[in-house]
């Protein structure tokens, strides 16, 4: 009898939290609450991220909200700073966050440096962090791949760090792997490549290298067809994680090495 | 009296109003929102304890998707 696929039992743990999905989703750029739903259903993550903004007044009051297409006892907030550009814009959101979801502290973090490029203020960045975890947040940071900058972040408390792939939205994949295998080696928390996606091999990739989770929200929002996309981003996280466990085999450079038997060969 | 509610003047007859009135004549009864007034948080709990008085900086804020 041939054995079985070892079960793995390998949950996603952030600060206490146990996840089954290692794939994080955000809900911008849809087109529309019920297409989000959709996409989240077929990506099965656990984990969706929200903005914080100023609510539309002249709304009607019937309109149907976000949080009601994804209910609290279905999924896990995860707030965000997006838009942030100082530490206390970030603070000031992610209080207010916490009293419009009744308490809830789990939160990401990101204080950016440049409209343009949206790339990570490191220094409002850990500035902000600082003073989240002290008032009780389980903070997951966004931040750029420097592995002294995420070792850092780790050591003030944050839950998870969460480094680019590349520039959000961008697309671009994994620009640097060197870095990430760095930080993902000295890590004792998870790491979870946040920004940059573009397709499914990019998710692989990541999980492949070891990160414990990928979070994405362009990648299959803006897709041709995102629900299909948002299954295969299941799959591709999924597949990464497999053979991370399962260890790759050594590559042999210049040296081929064949598969079937040189004994025996008909003469 | 006037009130900034979003970055936007609003106009009320009277001198105070509390959250909870203001959520009715907002029409958010029954949304999910968070209320901060000049800077600081107004906890759910006190929304029919306090006033809003003219010239207050109130900020409603809810939860859209973003990534």
């Amino acid at each position: 009898m041939a054995d079985k696929i070892p079960n793995t039992n390998d949950n996603l743990i952030i600060a206490g939290r146990s996840f089954t999905s290692r794939l994080l989703i955000g809900t911008g750029k849809y087109n529309s609450f019920k297409e989000t739903r959709s996409a989240i259903d077929a990506s099965q993550s656990e984990i969706v991220t929200v903005a914080i903004r100023r609510i539309n007044l002249g709304q009607n009051p019937d309109d149907p909200s976000l949080l009601e297409f994804l209910p609290s006892e279905e999924f896990t907030y995860l707030p965000n700073t997006a838009g942030c550009y100082s530490s206390d814009d970030a603070i000031r959101t992610l209080r207010l966050a916490r009293e419009l979801l009744d308490g809830h502290n789990l939160v990401k973090l990101e204080v950016l440096g440049d409209p343009e490029t949206l790339y990570p203020n490191v220094v409002e960045t850990i500035n902000a962090a600082k003073i989240l975890i002290k008032e009780g947040f389980d903070v997951m940071v966004y931040t750029s791949d420097d592995p002294i900058i995420a070792k850092q972040l780790e050591d003030i408390g944050c839950c998870a760090i969460m480094p680019l792939a590349s520039l959000i939205g961008s697309g671009m994949g994994i620009l640097n792997p060197w870095n990430l295998e760095i930080i993902i080696d000295k890590a004792n928390v998870p790491i979870i490549v946040d920004a940059g996606v573009g397709t499914a091999s990019d998710a692989t990739i990541a999980m492949e290298l070891g990160c414990d989770g990928v979070l994405m929200n362009t990648a299959i929002a803006l897709a041709d067809n995102p629900i299909l996309m948002a299954s295969a981003m299941k799959k591709a996280v999924e597949s990464g994680r497999e053979a991370f466990i399962a260890g790759r085999m050594d590559k042999k450079l210049y040296t081929a090495s064949p598969s079937s038997p040189i004994k025996g060969l008909i003469k | 009296m006037k009130i900034y509610i979003n970055g936007n003047i609003k106009e009320f007859i009277g001198k105070k109003i509390t959250p909870a009135e203001l959520i009715i004549k907002l029409n958010l009864n029954g949304k999910r929102f968070a209320i901060e007034r000049n800077g600081e948080i107004i906890p759910k709990e006190n929304f029919g304890g306090i006033d809003f008085n003219d010239g207050d900086k109130i900020e409603i804020i809810g939860a859209v998707g973003g990534g």
